[in-house]
C-alpha cells in the first residue's frame, strides 16, 4: 500500500440514465482510519460504496482501492476488502459456525486458520455456546456484531460498513463501534456510513454527501469550528438542509 | 477447487434444512406418480348414454346391452321420448343420445338395412369423438352379428371387405401407463432442474447475500457450478425415486438400458440448469421466477407432445416443440422404456441436447453479472 492512503477517489461519477448519483467526488481514506461517509437517505453514500467495492462500475473518474484500481482490477480489489451491506446478509439458515466457515473459505482461507480463528471469535463474542445455533435465532444487535466479525474474519485491509448499527439498541452500538475501534487498531481501515451523529464523532475524519457530491470532508473537531456549530448533529443539518434531491 | 468445495457444502445443507424442499422432492413425485398416470388416461370410460327406444323389440334390447356390456358406456336413461332424453343432455347428465326408430327390428329383418340416430354433446370435443367412434364400432359389430343370424352367406360375399386387424408393437396391451408414467417422470425432473434451481438464486438475490457473495472473490463460474451441482444431483435423485415408483407401483421396467436412461438425464438436466439459471437472471425476486417458471411450465408440457400427439399439432406448433428440451426427453423416455433403443438410437437426441446446454448456459453465464 502506497504512502499509507487506502483509498483514493479522483472525480468519481456514476449516473444512471439522466440522474447523476455519484457527482465527480474525490477524497482519500488513510490507511488504519476510521471514515465516516454521511449524507441523507440518496445522496449517493451506498451507491460511492458500491463503486469502491466493485459492484458498480463507476461512469467516470478515477479510483484506487488498497492500491488497486477499480475499473481493472477489481477481483484483486474483492481479495482485500470486507463488506457489510444495509441488508443483513448471513445465511439464516445456517448455523453461526457455517457461516463462519463458508465465507472464510470462499476467502481462501485454510482449515486451520479458520478453526483457530473462529475459535477465538466465538469466545470473543460469548458466543461459545450458540456456535450450533442457527443465525436466524439469534437477536439483531448479535447478528449485526456477528455479521462484522465476518466482513473482517478474512483479516482483510478495508473493511466497508453501509449503516451497521442501524435499527440497533444504543448498548449494542457502543459495542459495535469498541468491535470498529479494535479493528481499526489491528490496521484496517474502516470505512462507514451511517446515519448516528453520535457516531460521526468517534470517526478519525468524516464527509458529508449533499445530493451525490461531498460539501464537507475533515475531522468531526475541525467541521464543528468550521460551521460554527455545537456538535455534528448541527453541522449535518446545516449541510443536508441545502439538499435539492428528495430523499429516497 | 476449494472455493467450489465450500459452496457446495454450504448449498447441500440449505437444501436439507428446508423441509420444504425434502417435501419438493420426495412427496411431490410420489403423489404424482400415483396418482397422475390413473388419471391422465386417454381411454374415455363412464359415456353417459341416453337411449330413445321407439322400437322397443328384441333387437333395440340386444344392442343396448351390447352397448352397456362394453364397459364403456352407463345408461344415463332409457325413455321413449327424445325430449326426454334432450332434456338430461341439457342438464349434462348424458353424453350421447341414441334413437332407435319406429320398427327398426322389422326393416332390419324385412329390408336388410336400417338407420339409428345418434346424437353427441360435443362439450368435451375428445368424449364425444371417442363416444361416437366407440358407439359406432360396436353398432358395427352388432349389426354383423345380426347378419350372421339372419343371412345366410353365399358363397362369395357380394361385398368385398378388408378387415383390419392390428397388433400394438412395443405396448402390446396399449397400457396408456407405459405412455404417461415416462412423460410424468420427465416433468418432475424438468421442475426440479430448472424451476428449483432459479428459485433458489432468485431467493439469495432477494435477501441480499447475493451481494455479499459478489464482493468477495468468489469466481462466476464457481458460483454457478456451486448452484447447479446441487440440482444435478437433485434431478437425478428424482428420477431414480420416480423409475423405482414406476417399477413398484406399474411394474414399469425399462425395455432399454437404465445407462441410457441416466446418461441422456445427466446432459439433459445440464440444459434445464441453464434455463432455470437464466430466468434467475432474468428476474429480480421469487414471485417473478415463480410466474416466468410456470408459463414456460405450461407450455413445455403441452407442447412437449405429452399428452397430445405432435404429429396433430399445426405446423408452427411443430416448430415449438422441436426447441422445447422436454420433448426430447420425453421422446427418449418413450422410446428407452418401450422400445428398448440404445445409445446409438438417442444420438440425435444427445447431440441436440447438448447444444440446448451449450446455449442457455453460455447466455445465461453472460447475462449473469457481479458488477453493474
Amino acid at each position: 500500500m502506497n504512502n499509507g492512503i487506502a483509498i483514493r477517489a479522483e472525480q468519481l461519477t456514476k449516473r444512471f440514465g439522466e440522474f447523476t448519483a455519484v457527482d465527480g467526488i474525490s477524497f482519500e481514506v488513510k490507511k488504519g482510519e476510521i471514515f465516516g461517509f454521511l449524507g441523507a437517505n440518496g445522496a449517493g453514500k451506498t451507491t460511492a460504496m458500491r463503486m469502491l467495492c466493485g459492484l458498480s462500475l463507476p461512469t467516470s473518474g478515477k479510483a484506487t482501492v488498497a492500491g488497486f484500481d477499480v475499473y481493472k482490477e477489481n477481483e484483486q480489489i474483492k481479495r482485500n476488502i470486507g463488506y457489510m451491506s444495509q441488508k443483513f446478509s448471513l445465511y439464516e439458515d445456517l448455523t453461526i459456525k457455517e457461516n463462519i466457515r463458508f465465507y472464510a473459505g470462499i476467502y481462501g482461507k485454510s482449515d486451520s486458520f479458520i478453526k483457530t480463528k473462529t475459535a477465538m471469535l466465538l469466545q470473543h463474542l460469548h458466543l461459545e455456546g450458540e456456535a450450533n445455533k442457527l443465525v436466524k435465532s439469534l437477536p439483531l444487535g448479535w447478528k449485526q456484531k456477528l455479521a462484522f466479525s465476518v466482513a473482517i474474519f478474512h483479516e482483510p485491509e478495508i473493511v466497508f460498513l453501509d449503516e451497521p448499527t442501524g435499527g440497533v439498541d444504543p448498548v449494542t452500538r457502543r459495542e459495535f463501534w469498541s468491535m470498529i475501534y479494535k479493528a481499526a487498531e489491528s490496521g484496517i481501515t474502516v470505512f462507514v456510513t451511517t446515519h448516528y451523529m453520535d457516531e460521526a464523532e468517534y470517526c478519525n475524519r468524516v464527509s458529508i454527501m449533499v445530493d451525490g457530491r461531498i460539501d464537507a470532508l475533515d475531522t468531526p473537531e475541525q467541521l464543528k469550528k468550521t460551521f460554527g456549530a455545537q456538535s455534528m448533529d448541527e453541522v449535518f443539518l446545516k449541510l443536508a438542509r441545502k439538499a435539492v434531491r428528495s430523499a429516497d | 477447487m476449494r472455493t467450489l468445495k465450500f459452496l457446495l457444502q454450504k448449498e447441500f445443507r440449505q437444501i436439507f434444512r428446508d423441509p420444504a424442499i425434502i417435501r419438493i422432492i420426495f412427496v411431490m413425485p410420489v403423489i404424482q406418480l400415483m396418482l397422475l398416470p390413473w388419471a391422465a388416461d386417454y381411454e374415455i370410460k363412464n359415456i353417459q348414454l341416453s337411449v330413445v327406444d321407439h322400437d322397443h323389440s328384441d333387437y333395440s334390447r340386444q344392442l343396448v346391452s351390447k352397448l352397456t356390456a362394453s364397459g364403456y358406456f352407463q345408461l344415463e336413461n332409457y325413455t321413449g321420448s327424445f325430449d326426454k332424453a334432450m332434456e338430461s343432455v341439457e342438464h349434462e347428465r348424458a353424453d350421447l343420445i341414441l334413437e332407435v326408430p319406429h320398427h327398426f327390428e322389422r326393416t332390419l329383418v324385412k329390408e336388410n338395412e336400417s338407420t339409428l340416430f345418434m346424437a353427441v354433446n360435443a362439450i368435451n370435443g375428445v368424449k364425444a369423438n371417442l363416444g361416437a367412434a366407440y358407439l359406432r364400432s360396436i353398432i358395427q359389430d352388432f349389426n354383423r352379428e345380426v347378419r350372421l343370424e339372419w343371412i345366410q352367406f353365399p358363397r362369395f360375399n357380394p361385398e368385398t371387405q378388408i378387415e383390419v386387424t392390428a397388433s400394438n408393437w412395443f405396448n402390446p396391451g396399449l397400457n396408456y401407463k407405459y405412455f404417461m408414467v415416462p412423460g410424468i417422470l420427465v416433468i418432475l425432473v424438468t421442475m426440479v432442474g430448472a424451476f428449483l434451481a432459479s428459485l433458489n438464486i432468485v431467493r439469495e438475490k432477494e435477501i441480499g447475500t447475493i451481494e455479499q457473495i459478489n464482493v468477495t472473490p468468489v469466481k462466476k463460474h464457481h458460483f454457478i457450478l456451486g448452484k447447479l451441482i446441487p440440482f444435478w444431483v437433485l434431478g437425478l435423485v428424482i428420477l431414480t425415486i420416480g423409475l423405482g415408483l414406476a417399477y413398484a407401483v406399474y411394474g414399469i421396467a425399462p425395455a432399454g438400458s437404465m445407462l441410457v436412461i441416466y446418461g441422456f438425464a445427466a446432459v439433459y438436466l445440464l440444459a434445464v440448469l441453464g434455463l432455470g439459471l437464466l430466468i434467475s437472471t432474468y428476474t429480480s425476486n421469487q414471485q417473478q421466477a415463480m410466474l416466468l417458471s410456470f408459463f414456460m411450465m405450461m407450455v413445455f408440457i403441452l407442447l412437449s407432445g405429452l399428452y397430445t400427439s405432435i404429429d396433430s399439432m399445426p405446423e408452427w406448433a411443430q416448430y415449438i416443440t422441436k426447441i422445447n428440451p422436454v420433448t426430447y426427453f420425453i421422446e427418449v423416455m418413450r422410446m428407452v422404456v418401450l422400445k428398448g433403443s440404445g445409445f446409438r438410437d438417442i444420438l440425435p437426441h444427445i447431440m441436440i441436447m447438448l447444444g440446448f446446454a451449450a446455449i442457455l448456459n453460455t447466455w445465461a453465464v453472460i447475462n449473469y453479472k457481479k458488477r453493474s
